[in-house]
């Protein structure tokens, strides 16, 4: 009974509650008495362990208004779904860490540690989306009160999320001794928003030239709404200022969030091209220098992203580090399966393309079936690194994926390692002269037969790194080969076989070009007016972007 | 030419022996003699293997268990395994082969809609009986075919219902692949909210090829749509492997569950094993069956699919119930009508009563659907889907939607009295075509 009367009392004295009134609170606590107050907390928290939701809710709102060190910890822990309650018949509530041995515990309600407990020995507390956004709602509300401005910053979106005239209040009023001025323009930009509907014309032109400054989609829609005509054509606004006001608003606002699309819009083609990039390079190297139709090049991507898969099953401890013993791991994986394929197949059918086309294709569903059987049909899934995920926020426009934006900067450094390794290196110079002239490089003394072979694994082992990359991006099943394989020779064509520079330029072209086409066509035609220019572009310049030239192009 | 000829041979041997691996099945009874032969048309390679092996190991399990109960009318049921590996006409192919050389009593299979439109022609020239587990696009009722899974009144309309009563959305992103099932799922989709009164500009229609990998531009798009102000939803019918890095994309731009809602009709807990959840807390799903529904029929059933998968990870799903439902339908339809044959089973099938695993009753109706309940529920952390809305009864599949002008005036009903599966209610007549 005492529950529910605390429960009832608090919601009847918070009813007309505004997100600052901690005045309120504190009187709610005194009718319950100070001794009361953590053991209204306890009450509460108790009650966490009912199974229905809208009962959770009208709990979780209770104690989202209480004033006790305890409630933080227990919302993070509720909304990151680590609150978990005895299966015992009190069924005390607790906080848990994830350990090897199980589960290590911590009461929700005291803050004392009790030690670890084996997993099936309680269950987790359950939440739904409106839980959830009223915890974080909660949660931002007194994050608004963080000396750290990324903290406070973090709120203010949180928050703006969801407008009511409480949070508008709230802005209103902490805006004032707000020192960070994004963080305040933020805060304004959401009254004035709400300003627009205001009777004074002055406030709303004021709150017009507010949001001037802003680049938010949404506050465009608000401004359009005040510039309804009825059906005479007649505006609803009445001030003339106004309206003028307001044109001139979504004019800037537009131009600006247009500028920041179209960089965005870079930015997906330039990652779209380095994805491309990443799977075609292996095959710019067997396919281009050394003349190899390898339709298995798909396969060895997909064996780089198992190998990913497995380095993360074997050190799930070390998840951050994964991809770094991955690299190293799926390119040895992919370049001695690489080496296998050419000393086994490859060797035998010098010369004959099509009985190479042929045979890798077979290899490619042998390997295919092969991972099928050893891993399971399913699809796997490969853990993003913390350090991974997530996003830069420049403006309300313009974010930069982190995936992403590592993988960008992993192809050019796998682009110029390539690159210097052809140039610089003694096997570069060896696989240039087999690739010019193989007759000529056997008489010179040059083992092609190793050269061949190590090419090949060279070429290989880059396509497991590719492998590494996109299991970061996409499935990683026994079809994710496939996927790639057609994309991978267009590059290698579009930009003229045999040449490294002119793979990396290609796939960034034809990355950008589709990223710029999707908004206009949809994403299937957009592939389709790709396939018809590269074709047409084929037919007209043969041998690609950047043909070879001189007495290597007519080998 | 040596060489490929031996390639060649090395390869089928390989294909052989991983076929004859992966078919426990195929020829277990094959030494009783007399035999009732269940043929099970899924892909075990190809695209569509990541789904389909699931259901060939269901139909495994189910007639194994029957097997042990004493078999049917007498006699040991014999599954006949086949891999039409996800190639659209090889599904004809293997299904004529189950018909006229396995000569198979019943068939259990297909998963995509261009598989199912492959087979059909088959069986009814040969009269098949084919068992369908998959929710899909309606428009459609065969004598030959009984639909498990959903219909779209029994999928996507109440899950847009749900969004549009209890959450509130007012803007709504139609997003799939592009083929037949999310085209015209999301052509009735788009008549039934401008019905409700949505305008033009507040429904954003968008189709992406199979496999699609590449989000960036599309989630940057429905973000921009979903910041006008007003509430916005993602209806998602995209399929199979676009999923994953459309949701890692959703993640790793910031649209959580909160801001934007995806829900899905083809996202169950077999997709989700096979990806980092995390991102997705809180993203929708809408099906008639979820592995975390508390029945004790479910229990039981997934209890012995742990069992003899030998695997206590594995999950179930919507499919795995509809071919529990379909293949123990058959059975007492089999036991009612005495024999296998397909006309007398096929009309002792109507009207049938099973439990489902989620605590009601399956009927089948004489349009050739069951009457399912809709569940609509949240990712969460541990990649279950945790029930947040249900309907208060059985939904009864409608073959034809009432949305679409074309098939608004057109009922299917294999009763006696009219045996039609496109009958027009103002023409009053059947047109004859059957699919």
């Amino acid at each position: 009974m005492t529950i529910r009367v605390i429960v009832i009392s608090m919601m009847l004295g918070l009813c007309p509650i505004t997100w600052a009134d901690s005045h309120d609170l504190n009187v709610t606590v005194a009718v319950t008495g100070p001794k009361d107050k953590t053991s209204g907390f306890k009450a509460l928290v108790s009650q966490l362990s009912v199974k229905s939701l809208s009962k959770k809710k009208i709990t979780v709102e209770a104690i989202v208004k209480l004033e006790n060190d305890r409630v933080r910890s227990l919302l993070e822990a509720l909304l990151e779904a680590r609150l978990f309650y005895g299966k015992a018949a009190p069924h005390p509530i607790y906080i848990v860490e994830v350990v090897d041995q199980g589960y290590q515990l911590t009461d929700a309600v005291s803050g004392q540690s009790l030690g670890i407990v084996a997993k099936k020995s309680i269950k987790k507390v359950r939440i739904n989306n409106r839980l959830r956004r009223l915890i974080r709602g909660a949660l931002a509300q007194k994050d608004l009160r963080a000396a750290d401005p990324s903290v406070r910053l973090q709120a203010v979106h949180t928050m703006s999320k969801n407008m009511t005239p409480a949070v508008v209040a709230l802005f209103r009023e902490t805006s004032k001794h707000e020192r960070d001025e994004d963080i305040q323009l933020l805060m304004l930009a959401a009254v004035a928003n709400a300003d627009l509907t205001a009777t004074d014309g002055a406030v709303r032109l004021a709150a017009i030239k507010v949001l001037a400054k802003t680049m938010q989609v949404e506050y465009v829609s608000t401004l359009k709404g005040l510039l309804g005509v009825d059906a005479e054509g007649i505006y609803s606004e009445s001030d003339r200022q106004v309206i003028t006001a307001a044109k001139q608003a979504i004019k800037e606002i537009e131009s600006r969030i247009s500028w920041y699309e179209n960089i965005q819009t870079l930015f997906f083609g330039l990652s779209l091209g380095s994805v491309l990039v990443l799977a075609a390079i292996g095959l710019a190297i067997t396919f281009g220098v050394m003349g190899v139709i390898n339709m298995a090049h798909g396969e060895l991507i997909m064996l780089g992203a198992y190998t990913t898969y497995v380095v993360q099953l074997l050190m799930p401890e070390q998840l951050e580090l994964s991809l770094f013993i991955a690299i190293p791991a799926a390119f040895i994986v992919s370049g001695l399966c690489g080496i296998l394929i050419e000393r086994g197949v490859i060797r035998h059918l010098t010369g004959r393309p099509l009985e190479t086309l042929l045979a890798t294709f077979g290899i490619s569903l042998v390997l295919q079936q092969l991972v099928r059987s050893v891993f399971s049909p399913l699809n796997r899934s490969v853990s993003t690194p913390q350090w991974m995920s997530g996003s830069i926020d420049f403006n309300p426009v313009l974010s930069l994926t982190l995936n992403r934006l590592y993988i960008l900067a992993f192809t050019l450094l796998v682009f110029f390692v390539l690159l210097m390794i052809l140039k610089r290196t003694r096997l570069g110079l060896e696989v240039r002269a087999v690739s010019q002239n193989r007759a000529m490089a056997k008489a010179m003394g040059i083992k092609t037969e190793r050269v061949d072979a190590l090419t090949f694994g060279l070429g290989s082992g880059v396509a497991g790194l590719a492998g590494v990359a996109l299991s970061q991006l996409t499935n990683v099943g026994p079809n994710l080969g496939q996927s790639y394989i057609v994309d991978s020779f267009m590059v290698v064509v579009f930009g003229g076989a045999g040449n490294l520079l002119g793979t990396l330029i290609s796939g960034f072209s034809l990355g950008v070009a589709t990223k710029f086409i999707e908004p206009y066509a949809g994403a299937v035609l957009a592939k389709i007016l790709v396939l018809v220019f590269i074709i047409i572009f084929i037919q007209k310049r043969p041998r690609g972007l950047f043909p070879q030239k001189g007495r290597a192009a007519e080998g | 030419m040596m060489f490929l000829k031996k390639a060649m041979r090395s390869l089928s041997a390989v294909a052989i022996t991983a076929g004859v691996l992966l078919s426990p099945g195929a020829m277990a009874f094959n030494l009783f003699g007399d035999t009732i032969k269940v043929g099970v048309l899924h892909s075990l390679s190809g695209t569509m293997a990541i789904s389909e092996t699931t259901l060939k190991d269901t139909m495994l399990m189910l007639i194994e268990e029957q097997n042990a109960k004493g078999g049917l009318l007498g006699k040991k049921l014999e599954a006949v395994v086949v891999d039409p590996a996800s190639n659209w006409p090889l599904f004809a192919e293997k299904a004529r082969g189950l018909l006229t050389q396995d000569k198979v009593d019943v068939m259990f299979g297909c998963w995509t809609s261009v598989s199912r439109k492959s087979v059909l022609p088959v069986i009814e020239e040969l009269n098949g009986l084919l068992f369908y587990p998959v929710q899909y696009e309606g428009e459609e009722s065969s004598k030959n075919v009984f639909y498990t899974g959903a219909a779209p009144n029994q999928q996507a309309i109440p899950a847009v219902d749900y969004l549009m009563n209890d959450i509130g959305v007012k803007r709504w992103v139609l997003a799939g692949t592009d083929y037949v099932y999310p085209r015209t799922t999301n052509k009735i989709l788009e008549a039934y909210l401008k019905l409700k009164g949505v305008a033009d500009e507040d429904i954003m229609i968008n189709y992406t090829p199979f496999g699609h990998s590449d989000w960036q531009s599309i989630v940057a798009d429905v973000k921009k749509f979903g910041s006008a102000g007003k509430k916005t939803a993602v209806v998602s019918t995209i399929n199979g492997d676009a999923n994953v890095p459309f949701y890692k994309e959703l993640g790793n731009q910031g649209v959580s569950a909160d801001d934007i809602p995806v829900i899905a009709f083809s996202v169950g807990e077999e997709e989700l094993s096979g990806l980092d959840t995390k991102p997705l807390v809180g993203h929708l799903a809408a099906w008639n069956y979820f592995m975390s529904v508390d029945a004790p029929e479910n229990a039981a059933f997934i209890k012995k699919w742990h069992a003899f998968i030998k695997d206590p990870k594995r999950v179930t799903n919507d499919p795995m119930e509809a071919h529990y439902i379909g293949f123990n339908m058959w059975v007492k339809a089999v036991e009612k009508a005495g024999t296998t044959d397909v006309d007398a089973v096929e009309q002792a099938m109507l009207g049938i009563k099973f439990p489902n695993l989620t605590g009601g009753m399956a009927v089948m109706n004489s349009n050739h659907h069951l009457s399912k309940p809709v569940l609509i529920g949240e990712i969460q952390e541990d990649g279950q889907l945790e029930t947040v809305w249900e309907t208060d009864g059985l939904v009864w599949g409608d073959a034809w939607t009432d949305y679409l002008p074309g098939s608004k005036d057109i009922v299917a009903n294999w009763r006696p009295n009219m045996r039609c599966g496109n009958y027009n209610t103002k023409t009053h007549k059947c047109s004859g075509q059957n699919f």
